[in-house]
Parts: C-alpha cells; structure tokens; sequence
C-alpha cells in the first residue's frame, strides 16, 4: 500500500468519525438582519425589471377578441337558439366585421374561445381511445369510450365523446373584397401528429348517429392529418379555454376592417356556453396576459417595502449578533 | 433428594437461572424446575408494556383532525357537485361533456348514471379516494427510518462510550426516541447508577479504635508464598499502617486479638468464593473473589490485604492463610443474609475445638441482638464511629461473634439440621434458628466501606438540574448513607432546606406531610415574593429537598397520602427515598406517572430490583455495568455510565425531539399543500374529482419526490450545536415546553398550507388563464412547482447544510423532474398520451 493510499484511507476514516458523529462540515446560514434586508433588496431589484419586461410583452401583443355565439343567430330564432342551431335546414351563415386598432405583425393565430365548457369534465376526459386513435379499427378495446362507441353495431372511429363533440364552426376572413390567406397546418402538436393519431387510420362511422355531436371528418383524410380534430382531443385545462385554429399569414393594417364569413355551426346553446373568435399577435413570451408582469411587479414591489421596514426596525431597534440577553435564564441574572 | 445417603433439600437457593455459569465444580446434579410455558422469560415476555412516544400520540390526535378536514374537503366537493347536478338536470341528456343518454342501442338509456343521490355519494367516494394522501400514511414509515438513523447515531457517539467496560450505548427501544427530549422526572437508582458499585474498605472501627487510613495510608499488595508461588489477591487495598502492625503483632496483646477476630471475621463470615487464576508469570498467581455482594468482595479484599487471605472455601471448611500461616475451619454452620433480618452469621470451628459464632450486618439489627450490658463504652464508641462513617458517604457493617458452649451449639446443631431439611417453611424456620443463636453479641467493631462515585456524576446531575429536570434518588441505603451521597453527587446543597420524612405510623406520616406542605408553602411565597420583587417570576425557588424513608413509604403508598406526598414532592427541587424496596421504587414511578402527563425516567443499574421501577416509567435505562443485566434487558436504552445521561438527554433528546416535532408538521404540510392542490383543481372541473397531476405522479409524490429530504433533515438536522446545548442545559425546556410539536404550531401549519396551496396553484392558473393551455402540461407544471415549494420550504427550515442535505433536497428535485419526464415519455404510462 503506498502512501497516497494510506492517506486516502485515512481521510474515509476520519469522515466517516465526523459522520457518525454528526460533525459533518456543514454551513449553517444565519438569515442575520443584514442578509434579510439584502435578499427582500435583492429580490425586489430583480423582480421589478423582470415584471415589467414581462408586462411591456403581454402588453406588445394585439388581440381582437369577438364574440358571435349570440349575434349569429337571427332575431327570429333568438328565443329558441338550440332548435335553431340542431336544425339542419337554417344555414348558419353568419358575417362579422373586426376593426383593426393597431397594427398586427403576422402571424397573426386565430383562436377561437369556448367559456363555460368543461373539456375537463370526468367523463369527457375518459371518453376516449388513445389506442384505437393510433391504430384504428383493428384495437377493440374501447369501451372506455361509451357512451359513443359503435354505430348500428360498427365501431366508431375515432370513438369516445370527445372526438364525438369536435368543434366545426369554420371561419374565413376577407379584407377588402380580397381573402386573407389562412394556415391551417401545422396547428396541432408535432409529437401528437407523428405518434398519437394513426397515420393509416381513416374515420369511420363517424358521427351517423341520431345524435350530432359537432364536427364531422372527410374519411378519406388519416387521423394524423385531420389537425382541427388533433387539436380539439388535446384536452383543455381549464373550462374557458382557446383552440388554435389557424394563422393569417399577413400583417394587418391600423383600421384595417377584416370581415369573417363564418358558419355557426356548434352548439353550445343548450349549455349556455360562449363562443368567441380571437385574433391575437404573439409576443415572446407567448400571448396577452398581464398577470405574470404584475404578479413580479407586486412580490418585488413589496419586498422593496418590506426591506425599508427592516432596515428602518434594525436602525432603530439594533442589538449584537448572538445577542442572549433576553433568554429567560440569563433574564433573571440580569434583574438581579 | 439424597446423595451418599445424606439427606439434601433443594431450595431458591439451589436454583440456577438462565444464562448462569457453573464455576468451581467437576460435577452437577440438576432438576429442571420451571419449565416451558413457566420460564420467568415467558412469564416476563407477557407483561413487558408496548410504549408509545408521546410524541406519537400528540400526532395520532392531530391526524384524526386531518382526517376530519379530509372529510370536510370531500363534503365541499360532493356539496358543489350536488348543486351543479342540480342546476343543470335539464341539461345533462345533451351536454356534450356529460351526455347523459346513451343512443348507440337505438334506445335510449341512461349511460353511468344512477341518479342524483349515488352521483353525489360517488362523488364523495372519488374525492376520498384522490383525496386520501392528506393523511399522511408515509409518515409513519419515515418515522421508523428516522429513528432508525437516530438510534444509530446515539450507537455510535463516542460521548456515550464506555471504555472501562468497552460498551456502547444500546437502544433497545426504537420508538420512544424522541420522549428523551421531554423527560421532567430522572428517577435514579444509586448503588451501581450513581455510584461505581465498586466498594472499598475504607476504614475500620475496632473494639472501640477508629482505624482511619487517612493520609498515612498505603497501598502495597499482600502476598503470600506457598510453594515458591507467590499468591497474591487481585484488588490492591488502601491499608492502615497502625492497623497493619497490629494485625501482624497476632494475639498477644489485647488490641492484636481483637484485630484477630474481626479480620478473621471479615474473612471468614460471607459467601464469597476464592478463584485462583494463572497470571502471565508462571510463579505469581492471583486470587479472585467472587460472590454476590460487592461489599463482601471487599471486605474479604480488605482482611487479605491485613494478612487474612481466604484461600479455599467448600461447603464444609474454609482455608484461610493467617500471616503467612494456613489455618483450617470447619463451617458448621451458615445463616445467609436476608433481608428480614439483616445480617448474616456463620459457626466456625476452630482448630482447637473451640466453636465461634461470627455475625455481621446492618447496624440497626446487630445493636438489637448485642449485648448491652458489657462493654457499654465500646459500644457507645462505635455507634459514634458509625455515626461518622455514614455521615461521610460509608456504608456501614457491623461485625460481632460470641463463643458457643458445647451444649448451646448441640442445641443449636440439632434444630438446624430439621429446619434445613424441612419441605414447608424451610426459610422460616430457619430464619427462626438463626436469630435464636444470634444473640448476646459481644461487638467487634464496624467497617466502613466506599461506594465510590462514578466519574462525572455531580457535574452531570448539576447540568440535568439546571435542564429543568427532577432528579429523584431511590436508593436501598439508609438515610445517612443517602443523605452524604446526595450531598456529594451536588443533589443535595448547603442552601437546600431538608424535609425529612421518617415515620412509623400513617397519622404520623400524614402530620409530617402536611407540616412539610405548610413549610414548603411558606418558603414558596417568600421567594416568589423576592422574584416579584427583582421583576421575574417562577424558577428561583429556594430548592427544598425531600427525604423520605421506605417504612413511612409503606403508609403513604396506595392510601390516600399519595396524593399529599405527590403535592409535596412537586414543591421538591430533589426527592431522595432511602431504604425503598424495588417494588417501593416502582410505586413512586407510577406516583409521577400516574399524576402528571411529564414524562419519566428511571435509570437504574443490572440488579433485578430496578427491573418494575425501568419497566413502569415511561423511559427506561439500564446501566450496563458489573451486577447482571436483567436491567439492561427489561431497559429502553442501556449505557454505560451515569454521567452519558446528559449527552443522552440534553443532546440527542433535544435532538431527536426537535427533529421528530418537525419532521411530523412537515410531512402533515407537504401531503396537506399536494391534496389542496388537487382540490382547488376540483372547483374548475365541475367538481369531477379529474387531476391534472398524473396518478403516478400522485404515488410517486411521497415516495421519491419528496421523501427523502424530510427523512435526511429528520436524522441529520441540528438546531443547537453539541457544545451550546452542553453549555446552557437550560435549552432542554424546549422538550418541556412542547416547542417543537404542539397544537398551534400544527395549526399554524395547516394555514401556511392554505396559503401555500393557494399560491402554487393559481400562479400558473392565472398566468395561463384563456391560453391554449392543455391538461396534462398545467398539471406537470403544477407537479413541478409544488415539489419545488415543498422542497425549498423545507430547505429554508434546514440549519445545517452538509453535502448529505444538500443532495437529498436538490437530488429530490432533479428527480422529480427526470420521473416526469419518464413518465410523459413512456408509452405504456398514461402521461405519454397527454390527457388528464
């Protein structure tokens, strides 16, 4: 054993007396009320810049938000909106008119906007087959998509409830007599496309009910393919919630007036639910939403504070650091 | 049974118990008594009490309250569930996110769905069942680990190593660790726990001479030459050089011969057994006395050191070298100690045919059986001398003997042989033919023997003093004894008003109470008045000191004086009980126990009579020292000295308590903030019970991303250094206090859970609020940032950060990140698919 080895030995030795000892080296951070004034400080100093980068980002992003669920159902059928939405026979044509009132760099996504829907529902959420979505008819296991899993004693693909209820208003802007050109590719998830959604599976006996749910699918087009659908199966957090629905691939104009030629076809009338369209610029840090920003702004803002209040305490109220006058047993020493 | 025709009796004293060692015989004839179901191991093994930490019972009330508030959270959500079922019956067939009505048969049926009732009790089930982490059931498996890991570190400190008997701390109890940091009574045994239960001879009054080895003392060994090998004994005593010429000049002159007959005395009147063991040198051997009773050992020690050496001793004779002059007595007869009566004698048969009683014992019995009227100087003498010896922490021996007429020792021979071969009352009997010959003693003298202190003892006591604890000595000594003891281990001081209790009635023992509660009273008032006064209250009492002696026990005990005594006790900064019995020791335990919720403790060393006092107290420890180990066996945590009772108490109590205090309120936090989570969640879903968290993610939460840190922070963490809690024992009141775990701060907790839960939750919610935000990616969002939280909460508590800590809290972290990843990335687990 040569030396170096011994000491290396040694050295575990000793390390292992410290361990079973308890006397580790070990750094022991004492929050001293200089180091709270300097963290409150710090964190005050960081967080404020931060929040109002965050801030001037939500506030760069453009959004004209619209809603037509009410507006696109004619007077005549405004007391009675479901019959008038389930009734096949009504087109369901409808066209609005958004102004511009700032300009609008491309992309520009169009969202639209669901409130009051529970995508998060329990049985929403379950009623679905990630397998047969990826492999079709031949998976048989599907009975977790009750209640809407076979047709006339065919299978549905794609099954569940979920797929049952896709969304299928369509929308299409024109801007001065012209039409906007609209992406709709490229919208869903790339992962979700490449291995969740089949690329061999075509719909099948898909929405032949008596019951209509929503949107129905061209059976020629594999599922992987069938973005809008892709989109929709991709489960909202939250009830009120927005699906991409494509992206305006030009930049729009102050006072720029797009009118959107849109078929009105979901129904969310029998739930009550709001329907909004949503054109909305995109900022680096995503879409408009100042709360981030301002929730920076106030935690650093009150930390500043609070390190005013701690510094002017210490100022006033200073004592030595390990300072054990005031412990009860050394308290009656001391008034003796 | 007989044996060569002779006629023997077998008796407690021929039984040999478990675990013993035969020694000094070619041959045995046994007879299995006791067997099986009638072992005193199976007998034990029922009776030995589970104990609970309190600790652990503080926290089985509070987890019955977290799961009231689970039941409360399940409540909210069937109530909100009920209501929205309610609100939106009509709509239920259509909606496309419930659909009520199944159409796929061409008839219309409902689809799960069983009314609104069992919808509603569904939904409470459900809310159970995702709810049901809040209680914290990890907790418990945590706990066992970090006592675990606590229990190894009280092994292995070296603070708490004994290297004289090469012991280490033992923790045989692995579920009252954290009690240590809460005891308020030490009830302490004192031969062997306090003092070595070494024993040696210090000084001997003879006929009337104090012999006081003082400061002319030597120590050189005796040695004896028989065949050219030197036999010498194998404990080196302290000798008088005055006594020494004496015990050498033989019988000529009067003090010689009554020197003769008391070391003869020493050497002759015991049960001691000489053992001869080779040493390393071919031509010296030593010789080892062995025996039940320490003190025996060193008195027999002690007359081999003034020449007196007992070589050999079978039932019938004994060998005993007399200044280099080996001497030949039969035994004729033998009356061992008991309890009753205190002494012990034996009947030696001289060479010359003469025949002595020799009797040695407590000086309370032996002056009852001495004869008054001769040599009344002598015995006034040495009653001072006893006084004295007492007085400076000696235990006590008196030594008598009387010549036997051949008439009186027939006499005596013939109602000895029946009483020793009777079947019934064997022990009666002869205890009665015992204390019929052992009368009309002439006095010999007394011997005063050290028991020493153990090393550290008075330093320890102070520091367990100053910590707030109650130190109580139980001791089987009598009163002087006691009292110098207490005084030299610092239990009892200078400044301490004595009351002192010793009484042979219970009217006067209840007088002496209450006049005792009167004093006390008085005294209280007055220094409370001087605190006032200086401006703080309580603490500075002026100390009272208790002492209380096992007969008036025996009144107070299971009547209704406990209750004054326990009263008066409780004004008592010290309780000292003398001359108790083990069953006695016991009693005074459950007085304590029985009538304050403090915790105690009892420490006590190996003999058997420290066993009930260990078992009743709530914590027990046994000295693993020289008298046996039915202590050790029937004790929580055995060590090996008095003094690591501080380290034991003031720095691993303190320790595992604060450890195990918070390591419970983290765990209820961390398992509390994940459940909230999942419930603000709930209020979004139309009150469904969906989660964004992933189920695996659910299990995982308490098993790896969370786990480990609390239980590292719960073995490693220290709040207070080894040294400072050393330096101000005060520190300990925090156990006493309840600093650590108690209601407020568990409800403080639950609070800071609120507004923590609240906090991780709707952050993201907000910030994502109307975005395209979906299921599954909020809810890793979620799963991250509350492991974090949790994680950083917990590291913002820590105190120490040593390289273990730190990889057990970012290490968690890290993982946590990696098992979501795994789990989002694995087809075959459901987070890969991407819903809730």
């Amino acid at each position: 054993m040569t030396d170096t080895d011994q000491e290396r030995d040694r050295n575990k030795e000793t390390a292992f007396y410290k361990f079973t000892q308890q006397t580790l080296p070990a750094c022991k951070p004492v929050l001293t009320p200089a180091w709270v004034i300097t963290i409150f400080l710090f964190t005050g100093c960081i967080f404020i810049p931060v929040g109002l980068v965050t801030l001037r980002a939500s506030r760069s992003v453009v959004e004209i938000v619209d809603r037509y669920d009410a507006e696109c159902v004619p007077e005549s059928f405004r007391i009675d909106k479901v019959s008038y939405v389930q009734d096949d026979s009504i087109p369901k044509n409808c066209s609005r008119f958004l102004k511009v009132h700032k300009y609008m760099k491309a992309p520009i996504y169009i969202y639209y906007q669901l409130d009051n829907y529970y995508q998060n529902h329990r049985r929403y959420v379950k009623s679905r087959s990630d397998q047969q979505l990826l492999h079709g008819r031949k998976y048989h296991g599907t009975s977790s998509c009750q209640p809407v899993e076979f047709n006339n004693d065919h299978a549905i693909v794609p099954c569940g409830l979920v797929a049952w209820s896709l969304f299928n208003d369509t929308f299409k802007f024109i801007r001065e007599r012209a039409e906007l050109k609209v992406n709709r590719k490229n919208i869903a998830w790339k992962s979700d496309r490449d291995h969740k959604f089949g690329k061999k599976v075509y719909p099948y006996n898909f929405q032949n009910g008596t019951l209509i749910g929503g949107g129905k699918l061209n059976p020629r087009i594999p599922l992987s393919d069938q973005e809008d659908l892709i989109v929709w199966m991709r489960i909202s957090a939250l009830p009120s919630f927005r699906k991409l629905y494509g992206r305006i691939e030009e930049d729009l104009d102050v006072d720029d007036v797009v009118v959107v030629h849109l078929m009105n076809n979901y129904n969310t009338y029998s739930f009550s639910g709001k329907k909004k369209l949503v054109l909305s610029t995109s900022s680096w840090l995503g879409g408009k939403n100042d709360f981030l920003g301002l929730a920076y702004v106030f935690v650093g803002s009150s930390s500043l504070i609070l390190a005013l209040v701690f510094m002017l305490l210490h100022l006033r109220y200073r004592r030595p650091y390990g300072d054990t006058i005031y412990l009860p047993w050394n308290r009656k020493s001391l008034s003796v | 049974m007989e044996i060569d025709g002779k006629r023997l009796s077998l008796g407690p004293s021929n039984i040999i118990l478990r675990g013993c060692e035969l020694k000094n015989t070619a041959w045995a004839v046994g007879v299995a008594v006791y067997a099986g179901r009638e072992t005193k191991v199976m007998l034990n093994s029922s009776g030995a009490p589970s104990k609970r930490s309190r600790l652990e019972t503080h926290m089985n009330l509070e987890i019955i309250i977290l799961s009231l508030f689970l039941i409360a959270l399940c409540t909210v959500v069937s109530v909100c569930a009920a209501v929205w079922l309610r609100r939106h019956r009509d709509e239920l067939d259509f909606l496309p996110f419930y659909r009520r009505k199944d159409f796929s048969d061409g008839e219309e049926d409902d689809y799960n769905y069983y009314g609104w009732g069992m919808e509603i009790f569904f939904t409470f089930l459900m809310s159970v069942i995702v709810f049901q982490i809040m209680i914290p059931i990890s907790l418990y498996i945590s706990m066992e680990l970090v006592r675990v890991g606590q229990a190894y570190f009280m092994i292995r400190d070296t603070q708490m190593y004994d290297e004289s008997s090469n012991s280490r701390f033992q923790c045989r109890a692995l579920n009252i660790n954290e009690d240590l940091g809460q005891i308020k009574y030490v009830f302490s045994d004192k031969t062997g726990t306090l003092t070595e239960n070494k024993m040696e001879f210090q000084c001997a009054s003879i006929w009337g001479v104090d012999y006081n080895g003082g400061k002319a003392s030597s120590v050189d060994g005796y040695y004896v030459q028989v065949d050219g090998k030197v036999l010498r004994p194998k404990m080196k005593v302290k000798t008088d050089p005055e006594l020494l010429q004496f015990a050498r000049s033989g019988k000529e002159t009067k003090e010689g011969s009554h020197v003769y007959d008391f070391f003869l005395a020493l050497a002759a009147c015991n049960t001691i057994v000489p053992l001869i063991i080779d040493t390393s040198d071919p031509t010296v051997k030593l010789i080892d006395y062995q025996g039940e009773s320490p003190d025996e050992q060193a008195l027999v020690y002690a007359a081999a050191a003034y020449g007196f050496m007992l070589i050999e001793r079978t039932s019938g004779h004994i060998v005993i070298d007399i200044q280099g002059e080996r001497q030949r007595f039969n035994v004729l007869g033998l009356h061992e100690f008991d309890s009753d009566r205190k002494r012990m004698s034996v009947i030696l048969g001289f060479p010359d045919k003469s025949v002595k009683l020799f009797v040695k014992g407590a000086d309370t019995s032996m002056f009852s059986v001495i004869e008054r009227s001769l040599n009344v100087n002598i015995i006034r003498t040495t009653e001072a001398h006893l006084h004295s010896y007492s007085s400076s922490g000696l235990r006590t021996l008196v030594v008598g003997m009387r010549e036997l007429s051949t008439s009186e020792f027939e006499v005596w021979h013939s109602a000895f042989e029946t009483a020793s071969t009777a079947l019934m009352g064997r022990a009666s009997l002869l205890r009665k033919v015992a204390s019929n010959i052992e009368n009309n003693l002439c006095v010999l003298g007394a011997s005063g023997i050290e028991d020493k202190l153990q090393k550290g003892v008075p330093e320890a006591i102070e520091s367990l003093r100053t910590a707030g604890i109650k130190v109580w000595v139980l001791t089987g000594d009598k009163q002087e004894t006691a009292i110098s003891i207490g005084y030299s281990s610092k239990l009892l001081t200078s400044k301490m008003t004595q009351f002192i209790i010793n009484s042979n009635s219970k009217e006067s023992c209840r007088k002496s109470l209450e006049d005792a509660i009167i004093m006390s009273k008085k005294l209280m008032t007055i220094s409370d008045t001087a605190n006032n006064a200086g401006g703080t209250s309580g603490a500075g009492l002026t100390p009272v000191a208790l002492i209380i002696d096992g007969t008036s026990l025996v009144y107070i005990l299971d009547s209704e004086l406990e209750e004054t005594l326990f009263q008066l006790a409780c004004n008592c900064s010290v309780v000292l009980c003398c001359r108790v019995a083990p069953l006695q020791k016991a009693g005074i335990v459950a007085l304590v126990k029985n009538r304050t919720s403090d915790m105690t403790l009892a420490i006590g060393d190996g003999g058997a009579n420290d066993v009930s006092m260990i078992q009743m107290a709530d914590v027990g420890v046994g000295i693993s020292g020289q008298e046996g180990r039915q202590a050790v066996m029937a004790s929580d945590f055995a060590m090996g000295q008095f003094r690591f009772l501080v380290s034991l108490l003031l720095v691993h109590g303190h320790w595992n308590y604060q450890r195990m205090g918070y390591m419970i309120l983290y765990n209820f936090y961390r398992n509390a903030v994940f459940v909230l989570l999942l419930f603000w969640y709930v209020l979004f879903t139309c009150f469904t019970l969906t989660t964004a968290i992933t189920e695996w993610s659910s299990v995982l939460y308490s098993v790896i991303y969370t786990s480990v840190p609390t239980i590292v922070v719960g073995i490693l963490d220290k709040d207070l250094s080894r040294r400072t809690l050393l330096k101000d024992p005060q520190l300990y009141g925090a156990g006493h206090r309840q600093e650590c775990y108690n209601k407020r701060l568990f409800w403080i907790t639950m609070i800071d859970t609120f507004w923590q839960s609240a906090v991780v939750f709707f952050i993201p919610l907000l910030a994502y609020w109307g975005s395209t935000i979906d299921g599954s990616s909020i809810g890793d969002l979620w799963t991250i940032a509350v492991v974090i939280l949790v994680n950083l909460h917990l590291a913002m508590d820590v105190i120490r950060w040593n390289w273990i800590t730190h990889a057990a809290i970012w290490g968690s972290i890290i993982a946590t990140c990696i098992c979501v990843i795994i789990i989002d990335a694995l087809p075959s687990l459901v987070g890969y698919w991407g819903h809730l």
